[in-house]
């Protein structure tokens, strides 16, 4: 590779790339993101490379393996060029198939086509699929379109021209007043300004600075970051890079989760390749300016994604927050200035010095400009990652978007913001989702996860299960954290076993104020969100649970039981051969009940109950009706067959 | 574990006590536990007391301390399988293997470990061994998949 020394080096370089690319040769891009890989996109990679070898094909066609498009519920992904015809969940038998037909003979496969349920309609292209066409995609839209671990594939979409632009073109102090005016807020939930924080830095005087991207993407349903970092490491790199020129640091790290073993290894492919052409390390195209960063894998501490307790951790010690009486970007790493930010503000970056920040503002609300990436997953038809403007109303984002619930079920909520977040009913649906109106709705932006809830999600349950996840990552330091949300799961536990009390809510209530105000960092000031949340909107099923000790949504263990109707039931053995704890009793022909004492209420026996005759169903809040007598339980043809 | 093996890893992180947790990583990601010579060895070499390597190895979720099954478990608990069943399938190994969460076998055949988010959520719930993904499952589908790990 040859070193790039100067910004018409860099033109030349891409052109020189781009004059190898020819615009219509086939081009058959597989996801190779984590959740496809999931599915086995590798062995349909590898069937498209085998059938291309077994018929010469090399040379007329291109495979890559790409980065995440977001539509995760139906990987593999595969997206043929230059007609980029889109097939869904595609297996490697469909390989050849698709050799054969699409690529020589220009056939589509309808087969493997997106179809509409509403429409019954296929839809040829991503852009008509109702997913990706109700969507905002201006910085995910080109995980499909590269190589990952390619840096030519992003230079030939017109990478690093950003950094150019910023090193050659502009001073800091423009490329701050730039990224101002869009007031870019960041996306790792806090939803601070990006360019005040780094004016902060850029002002402080100590002259040594870090720049940090935070990919250590903690929330539980919350993958964009990853799928970022995964498919286009580069436009991190860059944002970084430009951030790094703007407050004057020479040294950047990236921290990412243990957990994303793939992201580590692309975005170390990217610094790599980008040492290799002068992109990062010294003299910078030629700039003068020099920048070198570091990958640093967390070790698995949700508290790590709270900027002060990452630092601590990048410096080698246990990730626990610090009070930030002065902001970690005047004393951060080192007790230095550094900005830190998460991996979607980063990739932001390079967008807004691109297209100007004009074009950026044209995007989203007042207060909240641009897009943003949700992970859409839970009881939700279309799971997957959905970059929509600021200010969609959630309505438009799980129906629209997602598709709605499936098996007809009703909505019940929506949960944002991860463990900080809140719950929000469907009263809530025509909420426009934005930074301050999540957080005037009792819930958060937080890094962008969307879990769906249909009518058989218990929100008393949800909320003891983010308390249990806090009380299991809080890291210890201070005393309200670590005691009162232990206390809070405590009792929330109680209430899901039926053994609330009366005044349980007050007190928890009151513990939660407590919980919020004095806690050092936001994993503490922020664990009470989802019960409060909760607590608003669902009063009625805490009290359920409570004073009737029945759970509504049929979830809580302790409170349900099993009950197979003998007037469905058709012996038909289905769930007595499957009961893992033998609690069924009956035989051919003879109706089966439950043995209430050695049920450990598993769901097996609803799971395996053939849908047409429907017999198991869930009791909560009234006694289990006796078995009926056992002379009575003999099926006979013709008194059973309806 | 070798102890040359384990200089060879400090060494490539420049013996820096800064780089602590990148080490005891690539100790873990080989030999899947922190044996007490190899933290030894490193307290030594980076001039780190043990006290605080202790505490780091008892702080962060990816280390063990203590030897792990040949075959890894881990089962998704992030909210999208959550509200999609993943208890009952925690519950179904949980009964299958004899052990809990954070546990091994005395065969040295399973370990069981929750983890916060694979980020598979459209395959959820979720269970992954030895790196391989396990989607849509139900609690019955469980022991199929256990069956074929020796």
């Amino acid at each position: 590779m040859p070193r790039i020394n100067s910004p018409d080096e860099l033109e030349k370089v891409r052109n020189e790339i781009l004059s190898q690319k020819d615009a219509n040769k086939p081009c058959i891009s597989i996801c190779a993101g984590t959740g496809c890989l999931a599915c086995g996109a590798a062995e349909v990679i590898a069937a498209f490379k085998e059938e291309i070898n077994k018929q010469g094909l090399e040379a007329d066609v291109d495979t890559k393996g790409t980065g995440c498009p977001g539509f995760c519920e139906r990987g593999p992904i595969v997206v043929i060029y230059p007609e980029e015809i889109c097939y869904l969940q595609v297996k490697p038998e469909d390989a050849p198939e698709i050799i054969a037909q699409t690529i020589k003979e220009k056939k589509v496969l309808e087969r493997l086509l997106y179809l509409d349920p509403s429409t019954n309609e296929s839809a040829t292209r991503e852009s008509d699929i109702p997913f990706y066409n109700n969507q905002e995609r201006l910085i995910i839209s080109n995980n499909i379109k590269i190589d990952s671990k390619s840096i030519e594939d992003y230079l030939a979409i017109g990478g690093y021209s950003a950094l150019a632009k910023v090193l050659f073109q502009m001073t800091p102090e423009q490329v701050l007043e730039e990224v101002g005016k869009t007031n870019l807020r960041g996306r790792g939930g806090g939803g601070f300004p990006a360019a005040l924080k780094w004016e902060g830095s850029r002002n402080a005087p100590d002259p040594e600075k870090y720049v940090i991207v935070n990919a250590d993407e903690g929330d539980p349903g919350a993958f964009m970051d990853r799928a970022l970092l995964e498919g286009n490491p580069h436009l991190i790199l860059e944002g970084l890079m430009i951030g790094a020129y703007t407050i004057g640091a020479r040294e950047g790290y990236i921290y990412v989760r243990q957990e994303y073993p793939l992201a580590v290894e692309n975005v170390n492919i990217a610094i790599r390749h980008a040492e290799e052409y002068g992109l990062l390390g010294n003299n910078i195209l030629g700039s003068g300016f020099d920048f070198t960063v570091e990958v640093h894998q967390g070790a698995g501490a949700f508290v790590c994604g709270e900027s002060s307790a990452l630092m601590t951790a990048l410096e080698g010690k246990t990730g626990e927050p610090r009070p930030k009486y002065i902001r970690s970007n005047i004393r951060g790493l080192w007790e230095k200035p550094t900005v830190l930010n998460n991996v979607e503000t980063w990739a932001n970056v390079p967008l807004i010095l691109n297209n100007g920040a004009d074009w950026f503002n044209s995007y989203g609300t007042d207060r909240s400009k641009g897009t943003k990436i949700f992970s859409l997953v839970g009881k939700i038809n279309n799971t997957g990652l959905v970059e929509i403007p600021m200010g969609m109303a959630l309505r438009d984002i799980i129906y629209k978007v997602g598709g709605g619930i499936p098996e007809n079920k009703k909505f019940k909520a929506v949960q944002t913001g991860g463990p900080s977040g809140g719950c929000l009913p469907d009263s809530m649906l025509d909420l426009e989702v934005s930074f301050d109106e999540l957080t005037a709705a009792g819930s958060m932006m937080g890094s962008g996860g969307m879990i769906v809830m249909d009518e058989d999600t218990c929100m008393v349950d949800v909320a003891r299960y983010f308390l249990d996840f806090l009380t299991d990552e809080s890291c210890g330091k201070c005393v309200p954290c670590r005691e009162g949300v232990k206390q809070m799961l405590k009792i929330l536990t109680n209430i899901t076993k039926g053994r609330g009390k009366e005044g349980d809510l007050e007190l928890l209530e009151e513990l939660g104020e407590v919980v919020k105000d004095i806690s050092l960092c936001a994993l503490g000031q922020t664990a009470p969100n989802p019960f409060l949340s909760t607590l608003k909107y669902f009063r009625e099923e805490y009290e359920a649970h409570i004073e009737d000790k029945r759970c509504p949504a049929l979830y809580c263990k302790e409170l349900i039981s099993y009950y197979i109707d003998p007037e469905k039931c058709q012996a038909c053995m289905a769930c007595l051969k499957k009961c893992p704890s033998d609690a069924i009793i009956g035989g051919k022909k003879t109706i089966h009940i439950i043995d209430q004492d050695k049920c450990t209420k598993c769901n097996t026996c609803l799971d395996v109950c053939p849908p047409r005759f429907k017999a198991v169903s869930k009791i909560s809040g009234e006694p289990v009706p006796p078995p009926i007598p056992e002379e009575e339980r003999t099926i006979t043809r013709g008194n059973k067959e309806k | 574990m070798d102890i040359n093996r384990i200089d060879q890893i400090i060494d490539r992180h420049n013996c820096e006590a800064s780089s602590l947790i990148q080490v005891l990583l690539e100790i873990q990601s080989e030999n899947h536990w922190l044996p007490k010579q190899a933290l030894e060895r490193i307290s030594e070499r980076l001039e780190v007391p043990l006290s605080r390597i202790q505490h780091i190895a008892t702080f962060y979720k990816a280390f063990s301390l203590v030897p792990k099954g040949r075959h890894e478990i881990h089962i998704c608990m992030g909210t999208a399988c959550h509200v999609r069943g993943a208890q009952n399938i925690l519950s179904a190994v949980e009964d299958l293997t004899g052990i809990k969460p954070g546990e091994t076998d005395l065969d040295l055949k399973f370990s069981l470990e929750t983890v916060n988010c694979l980020g598979c959520c459209a395959l959820g719930p979720v269970m992954d061994v030895n790196g391989q993904i396990h989607g849509n499952l139900a609690p019955a589908d469980t022991e199929e998949a256990l069956k074929k790990y020796e």
